[in-house]
């Protein structure tokens, strides 16, 4: 039975044209499985943070201390749009606006993360909330805290393609991998929204 | 001829030296040679794994028997199970998948090779952390050696104050790194059945097997996860003073218990769909028929994938939920029962009227058909709340999924190894080794694990390191180590002949069962770029149709 040979030979039946054979791009559809795997670890711990709401044995509560940060989740919310437009650049092959867009998208994850710390320091000095303080320091910072790592995560990504495309190495060959790693900024701020409506507007 | 395959082989001037084969193993990013890595990981950890099983049923065997102190027994049960699903079965599953995937859907590779590596040898690394524990774990109190929590790991036994030492840690962070290494290979799987089938492999021409697959790998992704994020919970606890598990700042125990089994339950079935996989491509080519309602297979599976993910707590009747969420549970979990009796009686439908041929995978397969349905009947006994409160922690649910495991999950392992060892090698397993082991390993599972149920339903509870004697427990449980003993040898015959067949076994060839499926059609063992030339499929058989051109299955599908 000469299998692999007549394999190769295999007719598409007599007189349909041959199809065009398209399937979904590999680095779209990983990302995608890797964003339903992040989902499903962000659940769990905003199911954590709901469930101990009103737990904590001592204070300081969530109401005491927290202030919705309004600037920085806007600066976050609007990088996603500025990538966006950057991505669409690219496509374009517009490589200095690109950058430029690009550039602008780092510094404004860059603020946000600056929020973050701003906050932090204000929760720990002012008001002595640390992660062994008690149940709500313990699921505040390790909710808030695992976004943050993915923030960072994502900036150190973003740094990346920005400093290869200041070495001209990003063109509009590479718009489909820039679009992957959008993909996964898009997904880091949508968790965002998801977290700042529970930390900052149930949970006060 | 298509010698073209030989004759690159044959271009190679000489051979290879020891250290450069080690060398080409270690840095591979071949799909194939992963997979071979894989298994022959879980192969070693399920000696490791039997051997503490052993232990366990010596010290059981009579009453007041002092083989092993309560300590070492704690550490053997929970490195038994820890070892049996996160370093064997999940392993040896992957690397099945990863072995066969691109081979079936005609692919040159995993649609993210260096990714692929880099799951496997979390793997590898995870397994040997947890093992490391038994030189490593008392840390500097001196205290424990191997995690001693039990596969579950209970809140509060995990907390500094009842595992001093480092013990819990290297389950915690073993257990982790297998999940990180488990969701790389899910992603790994999902890209390439979804980005790299052959051209005309459509989604419903795919064989069983990759739509298996496919389902299991999204059950990874959101069945794994919650178990990483308990995990890192856990990690918070007892390094940086958290209080998620912490009972006196208010932590919850329970809630452990709802994320492990929200990971815990759709495990199991991760672990079974890619058996329901073998069966679904060895039951048809023994039967010489395709597959009995393909569509509807696909759907039960992905029903399966579905209620599966909601039936955890049937785990947790036993600590007092509310009446609505055990109804809620006893009713999803009974539900599960419908479609894995679709897929039961499809391979029934498939058997039926077909000229079947009981070489040694279609004995297994056999096997698994009857054994898994048992395990379900038993399981569906005790999704009934008020009787699993009454056996609840008992060796009733111990035999239960013991019969799941051994008897449905193992039993469909040993077939894949005979199905496809001679595509894997290039040499057919010896059939009369086959036959012992089979009706050794037959005999052994039935006697340990048919009468397990009985001193479950006497009251025994497990996870005892020791009981009284005029229980009428004792000579149940010695026959039950006997049968264990039984299946070792039987495993032994089993690794025999894996080694034995590698040189000596009968050719195999490229296609020696006479199947349908595209791995049959280059040779055994595959060169490592699998297809000479890309394959196009017109049908969900498309060995059948070269092999029929006045026939082909394209006509009717």
């Amino acid at each position: 039975m000469e299998a692999s040979r007549a394999l190769e030979m295999t007719p598409t039946p007599a007189g349909e044209p041959v199809p065009v054979w398209t399937l979904p791009d590999r680095g779209k559809v990983g990302m995608v499985s890797f964003i339903i795997a992040e989902s499903a670890i962000f659940t769990i711990f905003v199911v954590a943070y709901l469930f101990y709401l009103g737990k904590s044995l001592t204070g300081p509560t969530p109401g005491d201390v927290l202030e919705a940060p309004i600037f920085y989740t806007i600066c976050l919310l609007s990088s996603s749009v500025t990538i966006h437009l950057a991505g669409k650049r690219l496509e374009r092959d517009q490589r200095a606006t690109f950058l430029a867009l690009w550039l602008l998208t780092i510094v404004l994850g860059g603020l946000f993360m600056y929020g973050t710390a701003q906050e932090w320091r204000r929760l720990i000095y002012e008001h002595g909330l640390t992660i062994s303080t008690n149940l709500f320091g313990t699921t505040y910072y390790s909710l808030v805290g695992l976004h943050a790592f993915h923030v960072t995560v994502g900036l150190l990504m973003l740094a990346i393609v920005l400093v290869a495309g200041l070495a001209g190495r990003v063109s509009a060959a590479h718009s489909a991998r820039v679009d992957v790693l959008s993909l996964y900024w898009h997904f880091v701020d949508t968790v965002w929204v998801v977290v700042f409506t529970v930390v900052y507007v149930i949970g006060r | 001829m298509a010698s073209n395959v030989m004759a690159v082989d044959r271009m190679r001037i000489q051979e290879p030296t020891w250290g450069e084969t080690l060398h080409e193993w270690v840095t591979t990013v071949d799909h194939k040679r992963i997979g071979i890595l894989y298994i022959a990981l879980a192969l070693f950890f399920l000696v490791v794994g039997g051997v503490e099983a052993l232990i366990i049923r010596i010290q059981l065997m009579s009453a007041h028997n002092d083989f092993v102190s309560p300590q070492v027994f704690n550490r053997m049960f929970t490195m038994h199970g820890t070892t049996m699903i996160f370093f064997v079965a999940m392993p040896i599953l992957f690397g099945f998948g990863n072995y066969l995937v691109p081979l079936m859907i005609g692919a040159r590779d995993m649609a993210f090779p260096r990714l692929n590596a880099f799951s496997f040898w979390l793997a590898a690394i995870s397994g040997l952390v947890l093992y490391f524990s038994f030189l490593g774990g008392s840390g500097l109190y001196a205290a424990g050696t191997a995690p001693d929590v039990g596969w579950w790991a209970y809140a509060p036994l995990t907390a500094r104050a009842f595992s001093p030492g480092s013990s819990a840690d290297y389950w915690t962070i073993a257990v982790l790194v297998s999940g990180f290494g488990s969701i790389g290979t899910a992603i790994n799987l999902i890209a390439t059945i979804l980005s790299m089938r052959c051209q005309g492999m459509t989604l419903g021409r795919m064989p069983l097997l990759a739509w298996l697959y496919l389902t299991m790998a999204a059950m990874v992704l959101i069945a794994v996860t919650p178990l990483s994020a308990a995990q890192i919970m856990l990690l918070i606890d007892r390094y940086l003073g958290g209080h998620f598990f912490d009972t006196q700042a208010g932590g919850s125990a329970t809630l452990w218990m709802h994320f492990f089994w929200i990971f815990g339950h759709p495990e199991v079935y991760i672990l079974v769909i890619p058996c329901f996989a073998f069966m679904s491509e060895i039951i048809p080519v023994f039967s010489r028929k395709p597959i009995f309602g393909y569509p509807v297979m696909v759907a039960a599976t992905v029903c399966i994938a579905f209620v599966s993910m909601s039936v955890w707590a049937h785990h947790m009747f036993t600590i007092g939920m509310s009446s609505y969420a055990n109804s809620f549970f006893t009713i999803t979990t009974m539900a599960v029962g419908v479609p894995t009796g679709i897929k039961i009686f499809n391979w029934l439908g498939t058997m039926w009227g077909g000229r079947i041929q009981f070489k040694t995978p279609m004995l297994f397969a056999v096997a698994f058909l009857f054994q898994f349905l048992i395990a379900g009947l038993t399981g569906i006994m005790m999704a009934a709340s008020p009787f699993d409160w009454q056996l609840s922690l008992s060796y009733f649910v111990v035999a239960h999924f013991h019969y799941v495991i051994v008897g449905g999950i193992l039993f469909a392992i040993f077939a894949a190894f005979y199905y496809w060892y001679p595509k894997a090698t290039g040499r057919m397993l010896s059939e009369r080794l086959g036959k012992i082991h089979f009706w050794l390993f037959v005999i052994g599972f039935h006697l340990t694990f048919d009468l397990m149920h009985v001193p479950g339903l006497l009251g025994m509870p497990r996870r005892i390191y020791t009981y009284e004697p005029g229980r009428g427990w004792e000579t149940l449980n010695l026959l039950v180590s006997v049968g264990a003993v039984i299946q070792a040898v039987a495993v032994l015959v089993f690794v025999l002949n894996l080694i034995l067949s590698y040189w000596k076994g009968a050719r195999a060839g490229k296609d020696p069962w006479d199947a349908w499926t595209l791995e049959w059609s280059i040779s055994s063992p595959p060169p490592a770029y699998n297809f000479a030339a890309v394959p196009a499929v017109a049908s969900r058989r498309p060995l059948w149709d070269l092999k029929h051109p006045e026939d082909p299955d394209s006509r009717y599908e």
